[in-house]
């Protein structure tokens, strides 16, 4: 019996296909970054003049936020491929295969680990090539890669549940439009901690996307924390595990309600 | 989320006469009350196209989920190739090809990636995969379009490719749900002969559900008339053509006269019998549809009941449906028994 990482491989090569053949969708992707590295790179260039702001180049700041930034934006629509091909006759269509079941939930994890990883290092090599200064060297750009990377599982797996329990694009369009500028402001993506309201701070420190982007800035400093890396890392990480946990309840809840 | 690691051999005949599909007291409720199976049951012999014929929301399309793994029901067995879905789903999964109402095919590969993928998953690989896709593609008039994306199909091209999908793997049992439904009628016809080649070439077993009453007549060699869960009849469409007797006439009656007042009117004649009134309709049976007429429109003439036109005609299977489902199929068919709930049909 073929394995389940072969049945992953399988699926997962079939979607990458599919973002392949939509230049449009590719194009946005890389573009919209670029938007924003350069956009807020001007608009806030200043900001790092202001007593207690902490760094002396903006662009420096600025790459980590846009990296975490583009990967939630980027994954939370994942919800709308599974309510499509569901809605399609996709779906039962694999599930009257001898596909492991597994391996439907597994893909969808994968292609977005794989598509954000890529966007990350690009959106790097991008601010590199603008002028910013990694002094964290290659392993923190590992980490801050790696935490792009679990942002995507986290909410490519919450919009895969909102989708599947919904079945309603609406839904999904709505929550993530009410979400994606909440979580991304009410954190350091942008703005330094210690510029912060004091309620600000509270709300920032239970922001997952806060943790991705203070493990990755950490670690990305001359003198990275690392405890501190690990406790955010890991947190994250179990947040992911339970957003996939609760998008394989769905995915069951799916297959009974058939 | 486990797989059985045992499977049939691809190309595989049931050996022996043990029915190919056999479902007993099927029952399946779904949230709100709503009974989509309510007790039905039927075998399927080996080689044979079986139709299931209904109205929409009958219960065609649960019985097919349910035979082909996609769904469990509430209670009753269920044996597809010797095998019981709800035991060994991965095996049947196996042993079964299934082309289902929705399409399926992702829109954005193209026709011979869909073909390859279900291979693939189906455990066949390399050259003899690409041999089998490439076959089937030709079969269905498909070579030229292999390499387009499915999104530009047009719907007879789609339907094809569905079916080439469902027999990658050289399946014993086929499922067709709702087959030429949404087809033009050149597809539609198309897609008959095929099936009809389907069965008499590769000693398949199909199971066709479809709401068209010439469909089910032409090529299934046995048939089951679904309604409300339920079978009501079951037997070869010319059995069930001669359970009844003689020919149908059907009235059309000016305005909406009293259906009391008709049937009294009719009563004393004994040349027609079965007479249903149903607004302006008029149905019955005759022995000699012919000859029953003038003293028909006589008696309702004296009665003051205008006809506006009247036939006569043999036996169909929509008179089978109205015999056993006590109503017509085409109202039937307007007014499902089970609303259809939203995101798909049942």
């Amino acid at each position: 019996m073929t394995s389940i990482a072969v049945h992953t491989t399988w699926m997962t090569g079939r979607q990458l296909k599919a973002i392949a053949r939509q230049p449009a969708y590719v194009v946005i992707m890389l573009i919209q970054p670029v938007i924003w590295l350069f956009l807020f790179g001007s608009l806030f260039r200043k900001v790092v003049d202001l007593p207690g702001f902490g760094a002396s180049s903006y662009l420096d700041y600025l790459v980590p936020g846009v990296v975490i930034m583009s990967a939630l934006s980027a994954s939370m629509w994942s919800g709308m491929t599974v309510l499509e091909e569901i809605d399609r006759g996709i779906m039962d269509r694999f599930l009257v295969l001898p596909l492991h079941r597994s391996a439907i939930i597994n893909a969808s994890a994968a292609l977005q680990s794989l598509v954000i990883a890529v966007q990350s290092v690009i959106i790097v090599l991008l601010g590199w090539a603008g002028g910013a200064h990694y002094a964290g060297g290659v392993p923190g750009l590992i980490v801050l890669i790696a935490a792009a990377v679990l942002i995507a599982i986290l909410f490519s797996a919450f919009s895969n549940t909102v989708g599947m329990l919904a079945r309603q694009r609406e839904t999904i369009i709505g929550i993530n439009t009410f979400l994606l500028l909440p979580l991304t402001f009410l954190s350091t993506a942008f703005m330094a901690e210690a510029l912060m309201p004091h309620w600000m701070r509270i709300v920032a420190n239970c922001n997952p996307v806060n943790w991705a982007l203070e493990a990755g800035r950490s670690a990305m400093s001359a003198n990275p924390d690392w405890a501190r890396v690990g406790i955010q890392g890991g947190g994250l990480a179990l947040l992911a595990i339970a957003t996939t946990a609760l998008s394989v309840l769905m995915f069951r809840a799916y297959q009974k309600s058939v | 989320m486990t797989m059985d690691t045992a499977r049939p051999a691809p190309g595989r005949t049931i050996v022996g006469t043990s029915p190919a599909i056999e479902a007993r007291d099927l029952v399946k409720t779904y949230p709100k009350d709503i009974r989509a199976l309510d007790g039905l049951s039927f075998a399927v012999p080996a080689g044979t196209v079986f139709a299931l014929l209904g109205p929409n929301g009958a219960g065609k399309s649960t019985t097919v989920k349910i035979l082909t793994t996609l769904a469990q029901a509430d209670s009753g067995t269920a044996i597809v190739a010797g095998l019981d879905v709800r035991a060994k789903p991965a095996q049947v999964r196996h042993a079964i090809g299934v082309v289902a109402q929705r399409s399926g095919a992702d829109p954005v590969a193209t026709g011979r990636e869909n073909v390859l993928l279900s291979g693939r998953i189906q455990g066949l690989r390399g050259r003899e995969l690409a041999r089998r896709a490439d076959e089937l593609l030709d079969r269905f008039g498909l070579a030229g379009a292999a390499g387009r994306r499915v999104r530009t199909y047009s719907g007879g091209m789609q339907r094809r490719l569905d079916v080439a999908m469902g027999l990658v793997h050289r399946p014993t049992v086929l499922f067709l749900d709702e087959p030429t439904a949404g087809l033009d009628p050149e597809s539609r016809s198309a897609m008959w002969e095929e099936i009809g080649r389907l069965s008499a070439a590769e000693g398949l077993t199909i199971l066709l559900t479809t709401h068209y009453l010439e469909e089910a007549d032409r090529l299934a060699s046995q048939l089951a008339i679904v309604d409300r869960g339920r079978i009501v009849a079951e037997g070869t469409p010319d059995e069930l053509k001669g359970e009844l007797h003689g020919d149908a006439v059907h009235l059309e009656l000016a305005g909406h006269p009293a259906p009391e007042h008709v049937l009294a009117a009719l009563a004393p004649l004994a040349v027609i019998r079965e007479i249903r009134v149903e607004g302006n309709s008029l149905s019955a049976r005759a022995d000699e549809g012919a000859t029953a007429i003038p003293s028909v429109l006589a008696a309702l003439e004296t009665a003051d009941v205008p006809v506006r036109a009247a036939t006569v005609a043999r036996p169909s299977l929509d008179d089978v449906y109205l015999r056993y489902a006590g109503r017509r199929f085409a109202e039937a068919d307007q007014s499902p028994a089970v609303p259809a709930l939203s995101g798909g049909s049942r």
